[in-house]
């Protein structure tokens, strides 16, 4: 299969290094991974702090450099999210008739790192090994609006040598937000630290996500209390293999 | 005090001020999580209960949306049904109006004291300071409501509005102030929830007994049988609307439902959702007056006060459907952590954060619809289907517009968004960029780790470390170790922005 890899902007600056865990997973599943060069942001901050118009041109941006494939894979539940909920209305509401088609085509083609995987290439178990104790925390937009379900979970669970361990209040959204962490910084700050409080309690070396997003705001109050947990994404524990090093 | 003054509480500070209040507040913190996580939980129990909750979800939103379609053929449907049946029905466009109306008829029974039944749309509109300065007295009978109003305080919950204050608060309350509203509290008066309760019921029961005119709201309204329904679940309410010569409800004009049957759809999932129960403990049901029962005089006061404008809006519209069970307000971890006096209104939670800026104007409540992350949580417990989160999106568009036609220069953060903008709609300025952060978080990290950052970024980093920018990105990475085939041009051109 031909497949996209929609990194998204957060990713590309901050996380390389879950763009190319997807690419070695997918390439050792036998697919073909290709990485437009054109591509840049889904729209999601500028949609959801208001900025509507700032986003016609994300929108576009994407359907033109993401047509024409037999899948897109982005490692972020809520940027698939946006794309997959929000880019038809943007289209809609100040696009053009040629832009909401291409958006209507593009769409569909979309997927969640564990949504490819486990509905579209139809595999569980991808040979990962990873000996550490993990738990999973499911990000809202992957829960609420990609609906991903377990599939993250199932995956897990079929990586060999991993303790993966359940995340007390695991539904609860860690306040993150995008802007919210800055617009309400105090109620993030009080979300975020029942979040650690519950990741602390699990005793897990590692935090897993599907979005590097809510790991950053996790992670990054994890790091200023000293606590030793470390975050990854699920694209790099799925990658790990028994040849890699730790 | 106008209407508007009420939905929106003048003198409070924008959400992300008084959030942090509220936060500090330990206490508040402790009940509110406590409460509201037990009637999570029982939510969720009964709900499951029900094989086909997700029908009757489905069925009760198709009803609403249906009704709000048709809205002024179903009032004028119901005015006909309530005149038939004896009652008198008013129209009132704002919470001025209203107020009038309510005031007007109370004198014109010669009383100088009401008692209510808990209503949010007496709270929206502030009846009781206009019935005050009218020189009538309204006495609060729901147990929560009389808190509230004896500790002079404001709901902070649509169902418990008093779901901010413990025993020990309620107990000092009753101690204190119920000998000037009435029958003193006993002196031995304890924290135990039986001593509290009987306390209150000697208080009110005085109150049921002497009163000649009763204010209530309103749940639902049928159309085609003129019928209203109020569900509670102390009896207070049944009082009020037994005893008393007078009755005169305040309604929203968006409770009408098309017909009595579609009471079934509702009296099944507002108790679920509200209080975790299978049934409300009281369903009381009027139709205009019955010769030799309950009130002689009924009047239907049919409130518009900025829901006419709300309908207009066709995204927005939608929060028009809510059934005020508070279900969004319990799952929500925004309220869960600041009460509901931070939302400034009446409405708290994210019903609240949708539909207090639509009644009262976006520039009245601008701070309300980024109140959340954007969780969802509350679409997902919502018995009616609001989508809450896509009409906070929505309204956050209309807060910016409302922002860029009002000001002669652009705020600080439409300067910053529209250069991320111009980064984010060019592969080429957003790799400079990159190169760019990435040599700055060389000079800052420490570790791969950045600590506290100056300006707009302080308030994120004084709890958090942030993790350097990658030193190369994906993008220079993909190009550096695979050079493009050539077959796929949009791999390597770029679009010019």
């Amino acid at each position: 299969m031909r497949i996209a890899l929609f990194i998204t902007c957060f990713n590309d600056t901050m996380f390389p290094r879950t763009g190319q865990a997807v690419t070695t997973l997918l390439e050792r599943l036998g697919h073909t991974v290709e990485f437009p060069q054109g591509q840049t942001c889904c729209g999601q901050m500028h949609f959801n702090t208001g900025y509507r118009p700032e986003t016609l041109p994300m929108v576009r941006r994407f359907a033109e450099v993401f047509a024409g494939y037999d899948a897109v894979v982005a490692p972020s539940g809520s940027c698939a999210g946006m794309v997959r909920d929000h880019h038809r209305v943007v289209a809609a509401q100040y696009g053009d008739a040629a832009l909401a088609e291409a958006v209507e085509h593009v769409v569909p083609t979309v997927y969640e790192l564990s949504e490819l995987l486990v509905d579209v290439l139809g595999v569980t178990d991808v040979g990962a090994y990873f000996p550490h104790r993990v738990t999973y925390h499911p990000t809202c937009h992957s829960l609420r609006m990609l609906r991903v379900g377990d599939r993250p979970l199932k995956l897990l669970r079929a990586v060999k040598g991993i303790d993966l361990v359940e995340l007390p209040d695991a539904q609860s959204c860690c306040g993150f937000g995008g802007t919210f962490a800055l617009k309400n910084a105090e109620v993030s700050n009080a979300m975020l630290a029942d979040k650690m409080r519950h990741v602390q309690d699990t005793g897990a070396e590692i935090l897993c996500a599907g979005d590097n997003s809510c790991l950053t705001h996790i992670g990054g109050g994890l790091s200023r209390l000293r606590t030793g947990v470390g975050t990854m994404h699920l694209a790099e524990i799925l990658a790990s293999t028994e040849g890699d090093v730790r | 005090m106008s209407g508007a003054d009420n939905v929106v509480w003048l003198g409070t500070p924008p959400f992300p001020e008084a959030a942090r209040t509220a936060l500090a507040d330990t206490r508040l913190r402790a009940n509110l999580r406590r409460a509201t996580g037990t009637i999570r939980d029982k939510r969720l129990a009964v709900a499951a209960e029900l094989e086909d909750w997700e029908e009757l979800r489905e069925t009760a939103a198709t009803i609403k949306r249906h009704t709000l379609r048709h809205l002024d053929h179903h009032l004028l449907r119901l005015e006909k049904a309530v005149t038939a049946a004896g009652g008198v029905v008013h129209w009132a466009a704002d919470a001025a109006d209203a107020n009038r109306i309510v005031t007007a008829l109370v004198k014109a029974t010669g009383e100088d004291e009401v008692v209510k039944v808990k209503s949010m749309a007496t709270q929206e509109i502030g009846l009781n300071e206009a019935l005050a300065d009218a020189g009538i007295r309204a006495y609060e009978t729901d147990l929560a409501e009389l808190i509230v109003q004896l500790g002079g305080d404001r709901p902070s919950h649509i169902l418990v509005p008093a779901i901010h204050r413990g025993r020990s608060e309620i107990r000092e309350i009753f101690r204190r102030e119920m000998g000037e509203w009435g029958r003193p509290a006993p002196e031995d008066l304890t924290d135990e929830p039986r001593d509290l309760a009987e306390a209150a019921r000697l208080h009110l029961r005085e109150k049921f007994l002497r009163a000649k005119v009763a204010v209530s709201g309103a749940n639902f309204a049928a159309a085609d049988t003129g019928t209203v329904a109020v569900v509670e679940s102390e009896g207070n309410g049944r009082m009020c609307l037994t005893l008393p010569q007078t009755l005169i409800t305040v309604m929203g004009i968006e409770k009408v439902l098309p017909s009595f049957v579609d009471l079934d759809v509702f009296l099944q999932l507002l108790p679920r959702s509200s209080t975790g129960e299978r049934m409300n403990p009281y369903t009381s049901l009027w139709t205009g007056v019955t010769e030799g029962d309950g009130p002689r005089n009924f009047h239907l006061v049919l409130l518009d006060n900025g829901r006419t404008a709300t309908l207009a809006d066709e995204v927005g519209r939608q929060a028009l459907a809510c059934i005020r069970c508070s279900a969004c307000l319990n799952v929500c971890p925004v309220y869960e952590r600041t009460g509901g006096h931070a939302y400034g209104s009446v409405y708290p939670g994210p019903i609240g954060a949708v539909l207090t800026p639509q009644l009262v104007g976006i520039e009245n409540a601008a701070s309300l619809p980024f109140a959340s992350t954007l969780c969802g949580a509350c679409y997902d417990a919502c018995p009616v289907k609001i989508n809450i989160p896509e009409v906070l999106v929505h309204l956050r568009a209309e807060a910016v517009e409302a922002k860029r036609r009002d000001r002669l220069l652009p705020t600080t953060e439409a300067l910053a968004m529209k250069a991320a903008g111009a980064v984010l709609n060019s592969p080429r300025r957003l790799a400079a960029v990159q190169r760019l952060a990435a040599l700055g978080a060389r000079l800052v990290a420490r570790d791969g780790r950045i600590g506290a950052l100056p300006g707009p970024f302080a308030r994120w980093s004084g709890t958090r470390d942030t993790p350097a920018p990658a030193r190369e990105s994906l993008r220079a990475w993909w190009r550096r170790t695979r050079p493009p085939t050539g077959e796929d041009s949009r791999t390597t051109t770029e679009r010019k922005g």
